[in-house]
């Protein structure tokens, strides 16, 4: 028993992990450009084939690296060129334009790399147990909640102790302000856009090792994610991180006792926040209504 | 949103002009079955425009009327069709009574999770409708023994109307079929016009040009919102009711989000001021995604082509811009 309880942990871990990355992505660019990215998980599998691409030529460990950082380049150009053209604009448009380029980026990635699953070797190392009592927990799987630890804490200095990142945080609560002291807004949207797809790279490229890729392997973290930032709070980075965590050990703990409800049970969490705390559990007074 | 300036000037039709267009586009539902066959249509496709044309119309109550944005009422559009298929399948085999569950099982639920809904506005107004109406997707998806699951509701069929002297059998018949969506879909649309007409209409529309100045005058905004998400989600849940009658099936892809998304192409398409548009728009989306999907395999580049040119090029919809013309 004690092993199932631990397996679940695990996985609820690594799946919260997951979230935790995507939900950040986006609610980054819902904070300071007040944008429902329903793009997210396509760049999310797009980061996933780039890794698929250069494997072969770099290494696992250079795809890691570039894929991320090509995801993000790309993001910032699909910002510049479209998105940054809606943000004046009544807030149905921003969602039917990234719903739009949801389908198109993954009718691309279908078109492109089939529609079949597709595996990213890992090393081999990784794939290996960590012990025979623990075999279900692989070294790939220590390793990816070791990146995503590494990512988030990477992010929140850079939010905090950069200048650009300070300047996103101001923007988040006071963009005319900030735009009024001379910082050029239009940039730093695209940036932060940027930063936002590299963090769904990030999660495409781990996700695409641990259970392979497909075009829609985005599509079952998007929800997961929303829920994340409701739950954790919109405004604070921080709610989605804990948010993200927490749905992903619920599901995985509602697995040992009732398989089908472990997707329900995430849903039952949102409701309850949001009868008992409806701005969030770490979400600013004010943000949400 | 800010036009505060423009409110009820936005080149509103004459009399006359409202009555041409009344008379053009009744005249045009009413002789589809004569017509239709020679531009190489078929009733089921027309029967598509009528039922997905009166969810967009039942959602631009909430976001042309209103002003407030949902992203997730393929969730109320989907429960109508698995309450009319599963009422058919294990309550009795009738046509109204399923129309009647389909409409209560979406309309109920929408009310209760407006509730939980009406507080927040704009993007996360969308965001928190998106992921409940996951809800209802999930809960078929896995729902198996009750629901069919990932396959759908099959098993139950349309049934003929008594209605005492006679009885219309709409079973096998295309066109009887589609005359009676049309009875239905004039009844709600009916209704719709007298509602946005009418004082309680007139304050949804205050709410949406000013929402701070229709507060300060004293109005429950909150109130008035679940209570336009409410009626909304009841009509939709009509039109998803229409829907499993039309296909003999329920599908969980009915209850999608995607389909909430084309649910707003639609309207946006059609444009959302208009009280018709989003009927037009459904008419040119369901027809342009049945010629794409028999073209090619990757329709969905095209489709979401269509979302993208609409959103940068097309944004008041295409009643939206010839009303403009008739302005300038």
């Amino acid at each position: 028993m004690l092993q199932v309880i631990l397996y679940n942990v695990t996985n609820g871990l690594i799946i919260g992990a997951f979230y935790v990355l995507m939900a950040l992505g986006l609610s980054l660019i819902l904070n300071l450009s007040n944008v429902i990215n329903f793009a997210h998980g396509n760049f999310l599998a797009l980061g996933g084939y780039m890794a698929f691409v250069l494997t072969p030529a770099i290494g696992f460990w250079g795809a890691l690296l570039v894929a991320p950082v090509a995801t993000a380049v790309l993001g910032f150009v699909v910002e510049r060129l479209m998105i940054r053209r809606v943000y004046n604009r009544d807030p149905v448009y921003s969602l039917l334009l990234t719903f739009g380029l949801a389908f198109i980026l993954q009718d691309v990635c279908r078109y492109v790399w089939g529609p079949n699953g597709l595996p990213l070797g890992v090393p081999d190392a990784m794939s290996a147990p960590i012990s025979d009592t623990l075999f279900f927990i692989t070294w790939y799987r220590i390793f990816n909640v070791t990146v995503v630890i590494i990512g988030v804490a990477a992010l929140f200095a850079f939010l905090r102790f950069t200048r650009v990142g300070v300047r996103i945080r101001a923007g988040t609560l006071d963009l005319e302000t900030v735009a009024a002291l001379g910082v050029n807004v239009s940039m730093l949207r695209s940036f932060n856009f940027a930063v936002g797809c590299l963090l769904a790279g990030l999660a495409g490229v781990l996700a695409a090792g641990q259970i392979g890729l497909n075009p829609n392997m985005g599509d079952d973290l998007l929800m997961p994610s929303f829920i994340a930032i409701i739950v954790g709070g919109v405004g604070s980075l921080t709610g989605t991180l804990v948010g993200g965590l927490l749905i992903g050990v619920a599901a995985a703990l509602t697995t040992i006792v009732w398989p089908a409800a472990s997707e329900a049970v995430i849903y039952v969490i949102m409701a309850v926040v949001l009868v008992l705390r409806p701005r969030g559990l770490m979400g600013e007074e004010g943000m949400l209504t | 949103m800010n036009s505060a300036t423009t409110v009820g000037t936005t080149a509103r039709p004459s009399i006359d002009s409202r009555w041409l267009q009344l008379i053009v586009i009744w005249a045009v539902l009413l002789t589809v079955p004569l017509w239709l066959p020679f531009v190489g249509g078929y009733t089921a496709l027309a029967g598509r425009v009528l039922v997905l044309g009166l969810a967009a119309m039942s959602f631009n109550i909430l976001l042309g009327f209103t002003g407030v944005m949902s992203f997730g009422h393929a969730a109320y559009f989907g429960l109508g069709a698995y309450g009319a298929g599963l009422a058919l399948k294990y309550l009795a085999a009738s046509t109204p009574l399923a129309i009647v569950m389909g409409t209560l099982l979406g309309g109920v639920l929408g009310a209760l999770f407006g509730l939980l809904i009406v507080r927040r506005r704009g993007v996360y107004f969308a965001m928190v409708t998106v992921a409940f109406g996951q809800v209802a997707f999930y809960v078929a998806y896995s729902w198996n023994d009750l629901t069919g699951g990932y396959d759908g509701l099959r098993g139950f069929t349309r049934e003929p109307l008594h209605l005492g002297f006679t009885d219309i059998d709409i079973t096998n018949n295309g066109n009887l079929f589609y005359y009676f969506l049309l009875f239905v879909f004039a009844i709600a649309v009916a209704l719709q016009g007298l509602l946005l007409a009418s004082p309680l209409g007139r304050t949804w529309l205050a709410i949406r040009e000013n929402e701070r100045r229709a507060r300060f005058l004293g109005i429950p905004i909150e109130r008035h919102i679940w209570l336009a998400f409410t009626i909304s989600c009841f009509f939709t849940a009509l039109a998803g009711s229409l829907y499993a009658l039309l296909n003999n099936f329920a599908d969980p892809m009915a209850l999608h989000y995607s389909l909430s998304g084309e649910i707003v192409i639609m309207t946006v398409m059609g444009g959302m001021r208009a009280f018709w548009g989003p009927l037009l728009g459904a008419a040119v989306f369901v027809v342009l995604q049945d010629y794409i999907s028999s073209m090619t395999v990757n329709w969905m580049s095209f489709i979401g082509l269509i979302f993208v040119l609409v959103v940068l090029f097309f944004p008041r919809g295409l009643l939206g811009m010839l009303r403009r013309r008739d302005a300038a």
